[in-house]
């Protein structure tokens, strides 16, 4: 029996009972609409993350202080210092050392705007490890960190929220907090990380402008440190690591009270974490596609009991039990299949939505789309095998005396 | 004498599924020659579905040889039993069971996608053979827009498509007024003969066996007759 004949009856008999057909489809098009439009969201985010970790800078170690996992562990979490910073920039194998001393959601206001945005007090070398150009003006030299001088440079959201308008906010006064900052410069714009966390909405200061006017502390919470090269990087983190420990006079037995990120590493734990996120959407997809399926299998059976007439006429002029076999199982498979397009444009359109919409990163992977369909034909045959086993298996005597 | 189409020998059927076992056929014997027009009647259970069934190669007999067109019917499995109803038999029921949702050529056309049939020669086979049972122009009519005398000719027209060595049809006038019933057996006795096609009718009316030019009569799963009609006494429809 040929292909074309036999997908004209499969499709002639899925419109008789369009509502019922479609119906059907529904468990197939949720379940494929889903897994797509969350895989893609979240490859997507990894994406943005990643893009957002290496415009942090590259071959990069951050060190902070408080050792182990989170903010403090043991009970003297180290405050690190200027003297520290000085002293990591005399080891070898390091390119730039720069310090930051920031104040998350500031109010910074200009006029009668007001906008919150992170001020982070660091040095000049920050900019050098970001390759962050400024658009206008210059940013604050080591001339401005000695007299700590009240000057900010603005990145393009604070620009955006606080100056509207053509006219350079360069040469303008901005209150943080209650005290006016000169603007010196603007920098280019770094672009939207993913996760909605914009790199944009920032203010640098000179860190002692930070430290003493804003902060009233010394300290200094991050210190990035840009190696040479790729290589270097684990050498170097045991330099500093043994720098540090010196330094902080830290007994051999104690832990360290400072941690030490490696960029690359932060990196491969949100690639992990998304695969991770990715397979559990996807193992949601599949227990939703395994409804569908049963969906299918229910359907297809009353369809055969329906048309036990018809199938035991087939077989009195001449079906075989393969022909009737094949056209229910092309009847279930054409169903997914078409639950399973459906379901692809329907993810990939609330993919889209959502990114146009919520600003969120998305990415159809072809990969992602050919498993999706894969799936669902997969879950076609698998449930509609049996109703069509049933079909194939009947007496064409009793099947002809149906009522 | 004619040749041999159908040759069966000491046939019997017994149905299990009931607490005491129906003997619907004991040990028939019955020859049906090449060309041959014949009629099986009897009261109801007396075995004659069973024997249409196991004519028609739907059910196999228990015990018995059945040879069609000397293939031994017995010895097919079930997708050859397939293979002989769509190439051999052309069935012809009392409700015409055709598909509702294809046309009469779509209808027609069934058994010749089963046979392989290529589309476009399925097509003019099809016209061809609603052309000879007088259905040309109804060929995308549903069956429910004809009536049920052209139904059954649509059904007669399926049934031979595929240019079988025999028509079975059961009943085939029992939905039928006087009127269309006359007209369908005028049309079967048109048909049969001529490729050396054997029609055999399960009825109970005689007015219809007598279209025919030999009854055989079944009571309790026995031959209790099995006549030849004098020429003189047969209706003929066309002469």
């Amino acid at each position: 029996m040929e292909l074309k004949s036999t997908l004209q009856i499969a499709w002639r008999s899925l419109l008789v009972n369009k509502l019922r057909s479609l119906l059907t489809m529904l468990g197939v098009i949720i379940g494929v609409a889903s897994v797509i439009a969350m895989v893609a969201l979240s490859q997507g985010a990894t994406t943005g993350i990643t893009e957002r970790i290496s415009s942090m800078g590259s071959n990069l170690l951050t060190i902070t202080g408080g050792g182990g996992f989170g903010p403090v562990r043991g009970a003297n979490p180290a405050q690190l210092t200027m003297e520290d910073v000085e002293a990591l920039k005399s080891l070898p194998l390091v390119k730039y050392v720069a310090p930051e001393a920031s104040l998350n959601n500031a109010t910074a206001a200009a006029g009668n705007a007001t906008w919150t945005a992170n001020v982070d007090g660091t040095t000049p070398e920050l900019m050098m490890i970001k390759s962050w150009p400024t658009e206008q003006g210059d940013f604050f030299d080591e001339n401005d960190l000695a007299l700590r001088a009240p000057v900010a440079v603005l990145g393009q959201t604070v620009v955006s929220n606080l100056f509207p308008g053509p006219t350079s906010p360069v040469g303008k006064i901005i209150r943080i907090n209650g005290l006016d900052f000169n603007v010196i410069g603007v920098l280019t714009t770094k672009g939207a990380a993913g996760m909605g966390q914009d790199q944009d909405n920032v203010i640098y200061i000179p860190l002692t402008t930070a430290q003493q006017r804003l902060l009233g502390s010394t300290s200094v919470r991050t210190i990035n440190v840009q190696a040479t090269s790729q290589e270097a990087l684990s050498t170097l983190k045991d330099y500093i690591t043994t720098l540090l420990r010196q330094r902080h006079r830290l007994a051999a037995s104690a832990e360290d009270d400072f941690r030490i990120q490696d960029m690359a590493e932060v990196l491969s734990t949100v690639e992990d974490t998304t695969r991770m996120l990715t397979f559990l959407l996807g193992g949601i997809a599949a227990v939703s596609l395994l409804v569908g399926g049963i969906g299918i299998m229910n359907i297809m059976l009353v369809s055969v009991t329906e048309r036990t007439r018809e199938i035991g006429v087939r077989m009195a002029i001449g079906a075989t039990t393969g022909a009737i076999l094949t056209q229910f199982l092309v009847e279930a498979l054409l169903l997914s299949l078409m639950g399973g397009i459906v379901g692809v444009l329907l993810g990939w359109g609330i993919a889209e939505l959502l990114s146009v919409f919520a600003g969120f990163n998305v990415q159809l992977a072809p990969w992602l789309v050919a498993m999706a369909l894969g799936f669902s034909m997969a879950v076609g045959l698998f449930f509609g095998y049996y109703p069509a086993r049933k079909a194939a298996n009947s007496n064409p005597i009793d099947a002809l005396r149906f009522e | 004498m004619k040749r041999t189409l159908i040759e069966l020998n000491d046939i019997s059927k017994t149905y299990l599924s009931t607490s005491t076992p129906v003997h619907a056929l004991r040990s028939i014997s019955l020859t049906i020659g090449k060309g041959e027009m014949m009629a099986i009647m009897g009261p109801s259970g007396s075995g004659k579905s069973t024997l249409m069934n196991i004519l028609g190669c739907l059910d196999v007999p228990d015990e018995g040889q059945y040879r069609f067109a000397g293939v031994d019917v017995m010895s097919l499995d079930k997708d050859q039993l397939a293979h002989l109803r769509n190439k051999l038999i052309g069935f012809v029921f009392q409700n015409f069971n055709l598909l509702g949702r294809a046309s009469a050529l779509e209808n027609v056309c069934l058994p010749m996608i089963y046979a392989g049939v290529s589309g476009k020669e399925r097509e003019n086979l099809g016209r061809e053979a609603l052309a000879l049972v007088g259905l040309t122009g109804r060929e995308h009519h549903y069956p429910t827009q004809l009536s049920g005398g052209q139904q059954q000719r649509v059904a007669i027209a399926r049934a031979l498509v595929n240019k079988p060595g025999l028509l079975l049809a059961d009943e085939p006038t029992g939905a039928l007024d006087t009127k269309t019933s006359a007209e369908i057996m005028a049309l079967m006795q048109k048909l049969h003969g001529g490729n050396g096609l054997s029609v055999v009718i399960v009825t109970h009316e005689q007015e219809v066996a007598n279209y025919c030019q030999r009854i055989v009569r079944l009571t309790d799963g026995v031959i209790i007759s099995d006549e030849l009609i004098p020429e003189a006494s047969q209706i003929k429809a066309i002469k």
